[in-house]
This record gives C-alpha cells, sequence and structure tokens, in this order.
C-alpha cells in the first residue's frame, strides 16, 4: 500500500509544505542569519558577528528591563491564575445544580482577543484610579503592573479552570469513596487524593500560563502600550520596537529574537522533562 | 449535619455568584458607556447614563461608519473561514500522508512541523513579512496561504496523533472498491476526522479572529481586520474618541458571544483535547 500511496506525494504534502516553508523555514533561517547583520533591508545586510547580540545584553534599558518585568508578571501571573482556577474547578465540580452556568461565565473572556480585552480594562482601571488616585494607568509602571496582572487573571482563568475541572472528574468516584468511607475529611481527601491525581493538570496549566505570560503583546499593547517610558513593555513589545521604532536597529531587534525564542525553547525543554518524568511515576 | 452542608452550599453559591458579577462589570461596563458621550466616559465610567450624557446610538453610527467596521467585520469573517478551511483539507491530507508512508522524508518533514510549535513568532516576524511581501501574499487572499503554514504545524500534529488510531482495513476495502488513493481519502478517511477537524477548526478560528500582529504587518494599511480596526481607531486619529472605541468593542463582541453560545460545548471540549495534547 505503501507504494501506491507514494506516487501521490505532491498531491498530498506540497500545499501545507509550501505554505509551511514560506511562511516559517525559510523567515526562521533568514531571521537567523540576520541577528548577526547590520541592516536596514535585507539586501544592504553586512555581517556583523556578536556584536548585535553583545548590545543586546549590554543595553539594560531595552532587553533586560523587558525581561525583568516579563519575570516579574509571570510569576504573580502563574500562581494566582492557577490557584484562583483550580479552586474554582474544585468548587463547580461538587455536583450542584446549575454549575454549568458559572462555568459559561469564568470562560467568556477567554475568547475575547487580547486587543479588546486591553481597551476593556483600560476603562475599568482608569475609571478607578481617576476616582481614587486623580491619575490615570500610564502615571505609574506599579499601576501598569498590576493592570496586566488584573486582566491577565480575567482572561486566563477560565482557560485553566477548564482544564482543571476535566482533571478532577477523570479521578474515579471509588477512590473518593473509599475514602469517605475511611473517614477522611475535605482537606484530607484534597491534599492526599484529588491533588496528588491532577499533578499532570497542574504541569500542563502551569506551563500554558508560563508560556503565555513569555509571549503576551497584544494585551501589553492595548493597556498599557509600555507606558510610562517602556517601563511597564514585556518582551514581545521590546523586540517589536527595537524593529519598528528605532532605526538602524533591526539586527538588534532580530537578535533579540533569537534570544527570545531560545528562552521559550528552555521552558518547552523543561516542561517535556516535567511531564515525562511525572508520566514515568 | 444536613443543616450544615446547606449552610456551605449556599456560600459556595453566593462566592460563584459574587465572581460572576465580578466578571461580567467589564463587558457590562463597556456596553453601558458605549451609549454615553466621549466627555462622560473618561471621567465617570461607572455613571449610568443620564439626560446629559446620553447619546443613544450616535457612536454606534459614528464610530462604526468612521472606520468602515463592516468592511472589518467582512474581511475577519472571509479570512478566518478560509484560512480555517485550507488549514483542516490541507493539513489533514498531509497528516494522514506521514504517517501512512513512513520514509526519511517524511519523518523529516514532521519533526520539522514539532520543533516550529515552539518558535515564538517574533523570530519571523520582521522576515516574514519581506517573503510575504516579495511573493506579493500582502492582500486578504494571500495571507490565507500564511495562516496555512502558521498554522500546520499544531494541526499536523493533532491530525496524526488521531490518523494513527485509524484502522487500515477501512482504507484497503475503500481501495479494493476502485478507489484512487485521493478520493479514497476524501471518501474513506475524511469523514472518521470528523471530530479531531472541529477540534482543530475552533482552537483555529479562536486563533485566526483574534490575531493581531500577523494581519497588522502583512495587510494592516489597506484591509484591517477586527482587531487592527480597533487599535488603529485609538492610534490612527490624533485624539482617542472613547465612545466609538466603545461602540465598536460592544459590536465586535457580538460574533464571539454568538459563535460561543452556539459551540460551547465543542469548544470547550476542543480547549482540553488542545492542551492535553499541545
Amino acid at each position: 500500500m505503501q507504494k501506491t500511496y507514494k506516487k501521490y506525494f505532491p498531491i498530498f504534502v506540497i500545499p501545507t509544505l509550501v505554505a509551511f516553508i514560506i511562511s516559517f523555514v525559510v523567515p526562521f533561517f533568514m531571521g537567523l542569519y540576520l541577528s548577526f547583520c547590520n541592516f536596514k533591508t535585507i539586501s544592504s545586510a553586512k555581517w556583523t558577528g556578536l556584536s548585535n547580540y553583545i548590545y543586546v545584553f549590554s543595553d539594560t534599558k531595552g532587553f533586560i528591563s523587558a525581561l525583568w518585568f516579563t519575570v516579574k508578571i509571570a510569576l504573580v501571573g502563574v500562581v494566582s491564575t492557577n490557584v484562583i482556577a483550580f479552586a474554582l474547578a474544585l468548587l463547580l465540580t461538587k455536583g450542584l445544580k446549575g454549575t454549568n452556568v458559572y462555568r459559561t461565565i469564568f470562560f467568556m473572556p477567554n475568547l475575547i482577543g487580547g486587543i479588546i480585552l486591553g481597551y476593556i480594562w483600560q476603562l475599568l482601571l482608569n475609571g478607578i484610579l481617576i476616582k481614587v488616585a486623580g491619575v490615570d494607568l500610564t502615571y505609574s509602571a506599579t499601576y501598569g503592573y498590576w493592570g496586566i496582572i488584573i486582566l491577565y487573571n480575567w482572561q486566563k482563568i477560565g482557560y485553566l479552570m477548564i482544564i482543571y475541572i476535566a482533571g478532577i472528574q477523570s479521578i474515579s468516584g471509588d477512590i473518593l469513596e473509599a475514602a469517605r468511607i475511611d473517614g477522611a475529611n475535605y482537606l484530607q481527601t484534597l491534599k492526599n487524593i484529588i491533588i496528588p491525581l491532577v499533578m499532570t493538570s497542574v504541569t500542563t496549566c502551569t506551563f500554558l500560563a508560563l508560556t503565555d505570560c513569555f509571549k503576551m503583546y497584544d494585551q501589553n499593547l492595548a493597556l498599557t502600550g509600555g507606558a510610562p517610558a517602556d517601563q511597564t513593555t514585556m518582551l514581545a513589545m521590546d523586540i517589536y520596537n527595537t524593529y519598528y521604532n528605532r532605526t538602524g536597529f533591526a539586527g538588534v531587534g532580530q537578535a533579540k529574537a533569537v534570544v527570545f525564542t531560545v528562552l521559550v525553547l528552555v521552558i518547552a525543554l523543561i516542561q517535556l522533562r516535567a511531564t515525562q518524568s511525572k508520566e514515568a511515576e | 449535619m444536613k443543616e450544615k452542608r446547606r449552610l456551605s452550599n449556599t456560600i459556595i453559591y453566593l462566592v460563584l455568584t459574587v465572581l460572576a458579577v465580578v466578571f461580567f462589570i467589564p463587558i457590562a461596563l463597556v456596553l453601558m458607556n458605549s451609549l454615553k458621550n466621549k466627555l462622560y466616559i473618561s471621567t465617570s465610567p461607572f455613571a449610568l447614563p443620564d439626560g446629559e450624557s446620553f447619546r443613544g446610538l450616535k457612536n454606534y453610527t459614528e464610530g462604526l461608519s468612521k472606520i468602515h467596521f463592516f468592511d472589518s467585520i467582512g474581511y475577519s469573517l472571509f479570512i478566518t473561514v478560509v484560512s480555517v478551511i485550507l488549514i483542516i483539507v490541507f493539513c489533514s491530507m498531509i497528516a494522514w500522508f506521514i504517517v501512512r508512508v513512513k520514509n526519511k522524508i517524511t519523518t523529516a518533514i514532521y519533526y520539522m512541523f514539532i520543533a516550529s510549535m515552539v518558535v515564538p513568532f517574533q523570530m519571523v516576524m520582521y522576515t516574514m513579512t519581506k517573503v510575504a511581501n516579495t511573493l506579493h501574499l500582502d492582500n486578504f487572499i494571500g495571507i490565507n496561504v500564511l495562516y496555512l503554514g502558521f498554522g500546520s504545524s499544531m494541526a499536523v500534529f493533532m491530525f496524526t496523533g488521531f490518523i494513527k488510531t485509524i484502522p487500515l482495513e477501512l482504507e484497503e476495502a475503500g481501495l479494493i472498491d476502485g478507489c484512487n488513493p485521493i478520493t479514497m481519502f476524501g471518501r474513506v478517511v475524511f469523514p472518521v476526522l470528523k471530530p479531531i477537524s472541529i477540534t482543530i477548526a475552533i482552537l483555529n478560528a479562536m486563533w485566526i479572529w483574534n490575531d493581531f500582529l500577523l494581519p497588522y504587518l502583512i495587510i494592516g494599511t489597506k484591509y484591517r481586520t477586527i482587531p487592527v480596526a480597533i487599535q488603529y481607531l485609538r492610534s490612527g486619529y490624533g485624539s482617542i474618541d472613547y465612545g466609538h472605541l466603545m461602540a465598536t468593542i460592544v459590536v465586535a463582541l457580538i460574533p464571539i458571544v454568538i459563535f460561543y453560545f452556539m459551540c460551547q460545548k465543542y469548544i470547550i471540549e476542543g480547549i482540553v483535547a488542545g492542551a492535553v495534547k499541545g
């Protein structure tokens, strides 16, 4: 059968492969090469070795500060979304009537795009800040920081909650029943049975939230736009700004993108390790 | 005991309801302010519209026509539908081929797709834009090719996982009945893929509909999709008219709400499947 199929390679493989090469493979290797060049247009690229990378790591106000800001967002964002999502999943799997309505509402923000989310929260947060402090989000990086965290929680909690609900529902009723007969109270059941059995979901959700934080762009652009003075610029936005808002820095932008890719790759590899070690147990 | 239980249930409902209201407030606020004059939106967004600030549907009629928002809805709809169809049809084909014809080339192609899933958009953002311009893909038809390329890695990964579970006997029967591999794929394999196709279609539709940066960079100056149009309302004019912005956001939310209530079951199943596999 393989032989009959084989000659149909052009029809089955070529369309997707061509689109993939155009949109990803060629741009990827061009980008890798250009990260070692100084250029304004691609045809005028001049090889400059590692100088772009040296600039990336020596410019403390650009990439390093964006990286640090992103890490700070990720630390709080990953923990808060996961804790709240897990708590909601616990409440919604207790078999109470009408929980589907709540699930529907909590999940809804996840379908809204980042740009729209950003403006919705800008309206709300500015309204509160103007009333309480007389200033708006652009006044201080602390406001922007917590604004992004709140927005991110609103967007992601429902999504992670769905995954946790699926994890909790896959726990066999027999185990819970046995625990109840043994006289375990709710906290004991939670600590000794539910949490250990949903650890795969915890790993999945933690890394989903983490990768998402690192790649966040739309929400950042719409909510704070980096204000004040690029202090709330996250990694993806810093790369965009280096490319398009600073003449002569396209090479540096591409080098930043390569470093960014390596960071995301490292997170993915750690996730792979974590998932595989869980499965081995 | 029973009393205690009823009390704890009441508390749970109370907590859930308060949270549900908190989740709903931002959207209600946008809805309310879309009816107000722009001057009253930034200074007192929490005040209900009154005789002075109420503007009726003027924000809608003015705001939507100012940026040709209905064109934007058309572009978004067209690009999302065409791209999703391309992804489902062509990615299922290549995935089936990769599973059934195992050699060095197909294995290499498969691992290339897998590897690309990790790479963030920013890595190829600049160079991809240049390639797309050179190949004249910078219009609302060509952009679908780019979406096929970017959507292919996850779609191929999910399709191959599913196709591995389809028994070969099914396909053999089709071939004996006189089908060639193409008609056999269309009549036998593709219908079996329906559940995974729905999942992939929903995940990709959500991504493409809301995508900002790709359409902004490739076709943003000529054809504005919904997210691009909303960002343009903000940055394309000197000062921002919050009334217009709120009205546009409300209109942009309507298709999402309709889609959500029509396909809620599939969306939630798709999210679980996508998260566990991706």
